[in-house]
Order: C-alpha cells, then structure tokens, then sequence
C-alpha cells in the first residue's frame, strides 16, 4: 500500500548564525494508511517540531513532506487546503489549546460551518453534539454550553479532540495528548483515540515522550525513537520493546518502571555513562549519543554520523558498534 | 426571537457583572447620565440666549442651576447643549485610533516580516512627533472647524501607543496553541483575528478606547482653549476659552461661568475613568459563567 504520509530527509533549523541549532536532522519514515506510528523521545529531540511539520504548521528548512504520495510545497492553493483539513493536530496542553473566550458549540460549529460540512442552526448544533458523544463528553447537551474553563483538562482534551474530527481528518498528530492529562484519565483517552482509529479510518501519529505510553497506544504499530533531531532507531512496536536495538532505546526501556516487583528486581538496567543531554548548540560530533553510551567506541562512534539501517526483524538502527560486541559487554 | 432573547440575554449578564465592582457601576450609570443630558437635554431645554442685564454673574439657585454668566444667560442651558460637541468629537478620534490600532497591530503581529517592519517604523515616526505642538501648527494652515473632520484628524494622530500594546498582545496570543488549531483546521485569517485573537484582547481594548476618550477630550478643549479651534456654538471647551479671555478668574463672581464647564468636563472624564473597572469584569468570559 502507498503510504498516506511520508517525510524525506526533513530537516529544521532555528535561528542564525552562531546561534543556529538544528531541531530536525534529516529524518525519514512513511506511515501506511490505518497504521499507528509513535514517535519517542526525550523533551527537545524535535520530535514536536516534527509533528508540526507534518501538519503543516511550520514550514521545514530542507527536505519534503509527501501526503498521499504528494509534496505539501508543490500542491496548488485548493490541494493545500484538502491537505490541511485532512491533517489535524492534538496539542498537549488543553489549557491553551481551547480559546478561553469561546463556548463548547462555537469551538465546534466555527470548522463545520467555515468548510459547509452542515448548514446553519440545529443542524449544525446536532453534529455538534454527535461529535461530543463520539469523544465520550455524555451528555453533551450539557457540555456543549459551557466556556472552556468550566472543564477539566480531561474534558477540555476531548472537546480538542472533537474540533480535529470536524474537518474529518484521515491523519491526526497527536502530539503528548495525554501527558497533561491526570494520569487516571489517561487510559479512557487513549481508549477512545484507538476507537477513532477504527471508526474514523483516521492514522495516527502519535508523539510521546513515555515509552510505556508509546507500547499501549501503537502495540500492533510503530514506534519511532528520536535522540536530538535524529531518529536512532524505529521497527514494529513489539521487536522494538521486546528486542531493542540502539543502546539508547536501551537506556529508555530500562528507565521505564515496573509494576511488577519480581520483574523490576531482574530488570536490566542500562548505565550510562553521562545523564546531561548535549546543547543543541553544541552537538558532540559523530553519533550525538556517544557521550553517554555504554558501548562507546572511540574512533567509530565519534566519527561520523551513523546511517540508519535495516535490519532483517524489522525497522532500522543507527548504531555502528557492532550487535555482538553490544551483548556482549551487556553481559 | 431567538436572536433578540441571546441579545438580551447578554445584555442582562454584562449589566449585572458591571455591578461587581460598585465604583465602577457607578461611573458607568454616570456616564450614561451625562450621556443621556447632552444628547436628549437639548431637545427639552432650550437655549438661553436672551441678555438679562438684571441678571449677570447670578449664583446658582433654584432659577439658574449653575448660576448666570456674564449676558445674565443660564449657564446650565450652555451645559446641556455643549455637551454633544465635545463629546462627539471625542468619540469620532476615540473610534478611529482603536480602529487603526487593533487592525493594524494584529496584522503587524500577524504578518510580521516586512509589513511589520513597516508598520512598527510609521508607529514609531508618529510617536516621536508632539502631538499638540503638531496640532497647534497644523490649525493655523487647516480649517479645523468641522466637527467629524476634527475627530478623525484627533484620531489620526493618537493610535501609536495603543497599535504597540495590540501588536504585543497579539504576538503573544497567536503563539497559543488555539490559534495553531484554528490554522490547522483552515478558518481563515478573517476568523482568526476576529474570532480568536480580538476576543481575548476586548477587555484591554475597550478600557483604551475609553482612556483615548478621555485623551481627545482633552486634547480637544486644550486646543479650544488656545483658539486654535475656531469651533463656534456653546461647547464646553468654547465656555471655558470664553470665561477666560473676558477674565473671569479674576472676579469672584464670575466663578461659576468658569468652573462649571471645566467640572462638567472633569465629571464626564472621572465618570468614563471610574466605567473601565467594570468593563474588565463585563468582558471576561470566566466571570460570565458564574453569573
């Protein structure tokens, strides 16, 4: 099947001069329709920023983002707009997502109206409430009067999430929708998003910063690891978590904790050999995870840039210490 | 119906807000009296132009209000119809300066890039230019002698200050993620400055509007009073440039021709001022829901 998103060596650059720091370093993935991809990383590897660039948001430095095999950059002014419309986004923070100054009904019946997907008056009202019982906001007679700050974060995540299905998106960024979430919430969220994906035949890009959140959403999909604008390693969800490759994939599944105690004692745990995270401003040369990886290789690792690369259990690695010598010193 | 019920709605939860804040519910019901006075009065109290000598430099009493001036003439009569002018003048400057600020700052936030650069320099060549010194120049070269034609020409020369804080304030809102939303679902520039940039910025808004009120009032009788104006008929600021020329503060008795304009300026500018602290409550939505 083609690929319903695709981002070719897409690269983003802040500032000038000495200042310039790269967000996004050459990275590249395609997402099947239907299939759900997570995109991990620490806070500042740009994983953000690229989820913005896929949407539309921010325009990219170098490199392409191809929409149902299209480049974004190269589609006329009516195109643009499809595209637009079919590619929404979820922000993190539903405090500032939603505009304080407006109801339930007016955050939703604006997109409706503004793209003629109803006409005016109660039919407008009744997809609006149609929408607020597909994110679970029952009743949503109810909700649909009330002014932003009238509802909990949870609530005001859903109603965000309402307002993306009014264009009826077939690709959502979900970026860290639920991280400002309380945490007993979180699942219900995440529940609900998984049905959207079914019912709605809408392909999530789902961007996280925890990898245990990452393994619930996308089990049976992808995820993505990004280290400081570069993708370190990506492969189906299961070989990823079960058979994780790059150390630094390594380093985070350790840091994830488990319930479990018996399986918390036995847990590998990665040491590395340095916590801070390198300033964007001053990436260290060759792999930019070398500073704080176990298996550092001097005169390898610090060389060049490791090139990602396929391997046969699925995904790609960017690590040029060899497997073996990894295990080994594991062990 | 439907549309008429919302209106009133509306218009019943922003009356009782404003009465949250007692001053400023106050100033509010004041400013509409003096509202009321000056455009409805003239129409019930006529004009005393009749010269009673037997009647110059009289006290208040219960005849005269406010006392008589110097052709023995009542001097609240003067009060009620010279009202309008100032007022009008003052509102016509007052529309267009926050008209100006608010659509040109948000674009200038908005678009930033080279129509920013532009518009922050025009901003800044106004700012630097002394207003009144301005004026004074100008109103030896132009007649300023129509009314709307000084209001715009007021509102012209006082939008900078207030363009800076709009454009500040929208360069901060359009970083908030609604925005991005609204980019993302394609509502258009129109629905984003209208709907969701201006709406979060109304209460700064309307509070500058009413201070730009303020402002051109003054500007407005300072330039009457110089005779820089050569605005004919009885308004405030004629009756007090009057009062003055014919000396009225150097005799006691004359004290009423002269202070009660300049009071009934004060009191319409205290009242507007007192007005704006019930404005912040009426325009935030958060306090809208608890009523």
């Amino acid at each position: 099947m083609a690929p319903i998103l695709e981002v070719r060596n897409l690269t983003k650059q802040f500032g000038k001069g000495k200042e310039r720091v790269t967000a996004v370093d050459s990275v590249s993935f395609a997402i099947e329709p239907g299939e759900t991809v997570c995109l991990v990383g620490e806070s500042g590897c740009g994983k953000s920023t690229t989820g913005r660039m896929v949407a539309g948001l921010l325009e990219a430095t170098s490199g392409e983002v191809l929409f149902e095999g299209k480049n974004i950059k190269q589609l006329d002014s009516a195109a643009f707009r499809r595209y637009r419309q079919s590619v929404q986004i979820i922000h993190q923070d539903p405090y500032s997502s939603l505009n304080p100054t407006q109801t339930v009904r007016q955050i939703l019946t604006a997109p409706l109206l503004r793209h003629n997907k109803v006409k005016p008056g109660a039919t407008a009202e009744k997809r609006a409430l149609e929408l607020l019982e597909v994110v679970d906001l029952t009743p949503a007679r109810d909700v649909i009067d009330k002014y932003p700050h009238q509802l909990s974060g949870g609530q005001r995540q859903r109603v965000a999430v309402a307002r993306a299905l009014t264009v009826d998106p077939k690709f959502i960024v979900a970026d860290e929708a639920v991280s400002m979430v309380d945490v007993s919430i979180r699942v219900s969220i995440l529940t609900m998003l998984a049905r959207l994906k079914e019912e709605f035949h809408v392909t999530f890009l789902f961007i996280t910063h925890d990898l245990a959140l990452a393994k619930y959403f996308a089990w049976e999909g992808r995820i993505t690891v990004m280290y400081l604008g570069r993708i370190v390693e990506d492969g189906p969800t299961q070989r990823l978590i079960t058979d994780p490759r790059h150390p630094y994939t390594q380093a985070l599944l350790s840091a994830v904790p488990e319930a479990d105690p018996e399986l918390a004692q036995h847990k590998r745990q990665i040491e590395l050999r340095g916590a801070e995270i390198p300033s964007l401003l001053a990436l260290p040369p060759g792999c930019t995870f070398h500073p704080r990886c176990p298996y550092f290789a001097p005169g390898l690792c610090d060389v060049a840039a490791p090139p990602l690369e396929a391997i046969p259990e699925g995904g790609r690695v960017a690590c040029p210490v060899r497997r073996q010598e990894r295990v080994s010193l594991l062990v | 119906m439907n549309m008429i019920r919302d209106i009133l709605n509306w218009l019943g939860t922003t009356l009782k807000l404003m009465t949250y804040n007692k001053a400023g519910f106050i100033g509010f019901l004041a400013t509409c009296t003096i509202l009321v006075i000056c455009l409805i009065g003239p129409f019930f109290i006529p004009l005393d132009t009749r010269t009673k000598l037997d009647k110059i430099y009289q006290p208040p009493s219960t005849e005269h209000w406010f006392g008589t001036d110097h052709q023995g003439r009542d001097i609240f009569s003067q009060i009620v119809h010279g009202g309008k002018d100032v007022i009008y003048v003052a509102a016509v400057a007052a529309f267009l300066s926050t008209f100006i600020a608010v659509t040109f700052g948000t674009l200038s936030a908005f678009a930033g890039g080279a129509v920013d650069g532009f518009i922050m320099g025009l901003t800044d060549i106004i700012l630097t230019i002394p207003q009144f010194p301005l004026l004074a120049v100008l109103a030896a070269f132009i007649k300023l002698d129509n009314l709307t034609f000084l209001g715009l020409f007021l509102g012209l020369l006082s939008w900078p200050a207030l363009l800076r804080a709009v454009r500040s304030q929208a360069l901060s809102l359009k970083e908030r993620d609604f925005v991005e939303a609204a980019r993302a679902l394609d509502l258009g520039a129109g629905h984003i400055i209208f709907r969701e940039l201006v709406p979060n910025m109304m209460t700064y808004i309307v509070i500058s509007f009413t201070l730009a009120l303020t402002a051109a009032v003054y500007t407005q009788v300072g330039l009457v009073l110089l005779g820089l104006v050569p605005v004919s008929s009885s308004n405030w600021g004629v009756m007090i440039s009057l009062a003055w020329t014919q000396g009225a503060i150097f005799f006691r008795d004359a004290m009423w021709r002269i202070m009660m304009p300049i009071l009934a300026i004060a009191l319409f500018q205290l009242s507007v001022i007192t007005m704006t602290r019930s404005l912040e409550l009426a325009f935030n939505p958060r306090l809208r829901t608890m009523v």
